[in-house]
């Protein structure tokens, strides 16, 4: 099937349906992206909302990560590396990208690869690389934690804020105020869990997931899959993006966050305290913590006030009912995570959608 | 974050593979597809590869992976 | 002890030092051996304070920029060659012809001289290249400047290039002249230099055949002028890529434009590196673009004339001006939808230009 054909079948499913709106809540952030750089909305009927869900690793760490990090740069010797996005991320007062231009050192890297090098090369500087993502990203900090340990070293830390996407989905679903119809499934987060770990959306809560790729046409045929599955009244996980996502996932992949990581609660900036839903490394490798290591003072960090970025997250705010948004709040000017992550909901909207025509 | 790009497996070597995509060669970390053979094709994110490629699967569905494997 | 002393006196010999930038003899020196070796011309070798010219001309343009590049070598150039093709780039986007240079330099204390004179030598190849079709007009570095500055003061080298172009024409050319159907053309494929340099990083590690489109485009401006007299405006696409050079044009025209995204030229391996780094090419520099404004019923003639160009092979046209009134760029997407250009959108990619 093509995309008009896939479209076309969209538009008559959604009008055949008997619901006055169809709210299909896409949790990842590059899937809103990729939505918005396509111009996806304009090919699906407007009884179809898509709503932007919180599957940015940036957009979801709270502000006193950030603030905690700045800390440890000003009070201790060391090397931060990251990804990009989080280096622009604003904290209470400051942000990495500030430090950095202050002198401190900072290094925006495309792996964290390059961190782990980088230490072994530089015996002599403390290298905490910001070890940030779901479980995309998760496996590849306990590579690089494990090798460190397979190595000996001793100047090489992560600083984990690792997260995993499930148990918020399950609190989403459970927020009265959130009305969610249908999920496209992130297809990377995906690649490595499988499709089990969402098996309790359809059965508990009977609601239609469908794992996407990130094409224009994968993500409209993920689309039409949920409109099937509506019309159908079933409910059920399915995967679109069947050449990458397998039921099982990557095993080794899983086993691999296993070996390193264990389960513990974690704060999401705009969901709260969410039960097992972060990552912290496990007792054998806390040498490489970096909050043990470089212990800090509690900070009182504050959200910016009227920031309206929790309410994106949970998909109950469109970006342009922010009173900041596109005014005080922009992709240079960030006041909040949304606006200033690759992949924030704030971002993509200021980026594609502020400009009517 | 979710950022993960297929690309062919063109030489193997431990742990590290040579990958190609459009033209862009580049050494990523295979520890998570220990099964990876040259000739593969794999999607890889931040440096590592995290899953094989069906290329059975991803022949049937439109877009940028039907036009990759066709250039390819 | 004598051996001793020829040791140090030789590594001293080949590298800049802070006496080279004191005014003395060693800037004499370093001004006739190395500048004037390669750049000699009848006005230059007066060494005098300030050039005396003389200006036959309708009006000027006049330029200037400064270059930071970092690599100094990187693929497909070098910072001589990107000093000298940025400011005549510049120049020609109003149909001036090039006419004269300046030339500063600074320099950090430990720069290699073999180094500054394959810098020179690019340079001089650079204007070489542009006289051979300058509309009889010999370009040349008239004046300039060397500082240095201690280890650590700068980066290698620095040049600041200000240049002079003669309009000889009664044409004007200037986004005020931006009609509503008017073709929109390039020569090339985008995203090219930007890349290039970001993938000598070595945080990045990637293998790539991509060079920088670094080049100077008098001779393309030339047979674009020549095949139709209804171009309206032209701009280089350098910082900020195709994407600023549009939203400027159409801000300043205070028209629509909508662009064809699969009619730009983008080379396979732009679009790979851009995958990979989840950058796009639209925002990504160029320094070897420029962006063409024709009366439509010229646009084919002047794509031809574009193509037989040695710097327009891959020429385009990628859409047209469509209304007068809102001044925003529509790009029309690869499924039939349509999205907008937005400037507020930097690629965080320090030091390429």
């Amino acid at each position: 099937m093509n995309i008009k054909e896939i479209c076309s079948e969209i538009n008559r499913l959604a009008r055949d349906l008997d619901k006055k709106s169809i709210n299909i809540m896409e949790v990842c952030g590059t899937h809103t992206m990729e939505i918005a750089r396509n111009g996806l909305k304009q090919l699906l009927p407007p009884k179809i909302n898509l709503i932007s869900g919180p599957g940015c690793p940036v957009c979801v760490t709270p502000i006193n990560e950030i603030d905690n990090i700045i800390e440890i740069l000003k009070d201790y010797d060391v090397s931060i590396f990251g990804f990009g996005d989080m280096i622009k991320v604003p904290g209470s007062s400051s942000s990495l990208a500030y430090e950095k231009s202050m002198g401190k050192d900072v290094v925006i890297c495309y792996s964290p690869l390059y961190a782990l090098e980088f230490a072994e090369n530089n015996p002599d500087k403390n290298v905490i690389f910001i070890a940030i993502g779901f479980e995309t990203t998760a496996p590849l900090s306990s590579v690089i934690v494990k090798r460190a340990s397979d190595k000996k070293l001793r100047n090489f830390f992560i600083y984990c804020t690792h997260k995993i996407i499930p148990p918020a989905l399950e609190v989403l679903l459970k927020d009265k105020e959130v009305r969610i119809d249908g999920l496209l499934l992130p297809g990377h987060v995906s690649a490595i869990i499988g499709s089990k770990p969402y098996s309790f959306i359809a059965e508990d809560y009977k609601i239609p997931g469908v794992i996407s790729g990130f094409d224009p046409g994968g993500i409209l045929q993920a689309i039409k899959m949920i409109l099937i599955q509506l019309q159908q009244k079933k409910s059920k996980i399915e995967i679109e993006y069947k050449s990458v996502v397998k039921e099982e996932g990557n095993t080794v992949a899983v086993n691999q966050i296993h070996k390193v990581f264990q389960i513990q609660d974690s704060m999401w900036r705009g969901l709260g305290n969410i039960p097992k839903s972060g990552l912290k490394l496990k007792p054998d490798f806390s040498e490489f913590d970096a909050k043990l290591k470089f212990p800090i003072k509690k900070l009182n960090s504050r959200e910016p006030k009227g920031c309206e970025c929790g309410n994106v997250i949970k998909g109950i705010k469109k970006p342009d009912e922010c009173k900041f948004f596109a005014k005080s709040c922009t992709p240079d000017n960030p006041i909040g995570a949304c606006m200033v992550s690759s992949e924030g909901t704030c971002a993509a909207y200021y980026k594609f959608y502020r400009i009517k025509y | 974050m979710c950022l993960a790009i297929p690309a062919k497996v063109i030489k193997i070597n431990k742990n590290i593979a040579e990958i190609e995509s459009l033209g862009i060669i580049k050494e990523v970390d295979i520890t998570l597809v220990p099964d990876a053979k040259i000739g593969d094709h794999v999607i890889v994110h931040a440096g590592f590869a995290i899953q094989i490629i069906d290329k059975k699967e991803a022949s049937i569905t439109e877009g940028y992976w039907k036009e990759f494997l066709e250039k390819q | 002890m004598p051996a001793k002393r020829n040791k140090n006196d030789s590594l001293q010999a080949k590298v800049i030092n802070i006496s080279h930038g004191d005014g003395g003899v060693k800037t004499g020196e370093l001004i006739n051996k190395f500048i004037l070796k390669y750049l000699k011309n009848e006005i230059l070798e007066k060494l005098e304070d300030s050039a005396s010219l003389y200006i036959e001309a309708k009006n000027i343009a006049f330029t200037t920029d400064s270059f930071v590049v970092e690599p100094i070598f990187f693929p497909g150039g070098d910072i001589g060659k990107l000093s000298i093709c940025g400011t005549v780039n510049d120049l020609i986007t109003t149909g001036c012809t090039p006419f004269v240079l300046s030339l500063s330099l600074i320099l950090e204390e430990g720069f290699l001289l073999k180094d500054l004179e394959k810098i020179l030598m690019s340079i001089k190849k650079t204007i070489e290249e542009i006289n051979s079709s300058n509309n009889g007009v010999g370009l040349r570095i008239v004046t300039g400047d060397t500082k240095v500055v201690q280890r650590g003061f700068a980066d290698k080298i620095f040049i600041n290039t200000s240049g002079i172009g003669l309009n000889q024409s009664n044409i004007e050319i200037s986004p005020s002249k931006i009609k509503v159907n008017d073709s929109i053309l390039i020569n090339g494929g985008i995203g090219e230099h930007g890349l290039a340099i970001l993938s000598q990083r070595k945080e990045f590690n990637f293998k790539t055949g991509l060079l920088s489109d670094c080049a100077p485009l008098n001779s393309l401006v030339n047979n674009i002028c020549k095949a139709s007299d209804k171009i309206h405006a032209m701009r280089d696409a350098t910082r900020g890529g195709i994407a600023r050079v549009l939203i400027e044009m159409a801000q300043a025209s205070k028209t629509t434009f909508e662009i064809d995204k699969v009619k730009i030229p983008i080379k396979k391996e732009v679009r790979g590196l851009c995958e990979f780094l989840g950058m796009d090419p639209l925002y990504i520099a160029n320094e070897g673009k420029m962006v063409i404004f024709v009366e439509s019923k010229d646009a084919e003639k002047v794509l031809e004339a574009m193509k037989k160009n040695k710097y327009g092979k891959d020429s385009q046209i990628i859409g047209k001006v469509v209304k007068k009134g809102q001044s925003i760029v529509v790009l029309n997407t690869e499924i039939g939808t349509k999205r907008i250009l937005d400037l507020h959108y930097s690629e965080q990619l320090p030091r390429i230009c």
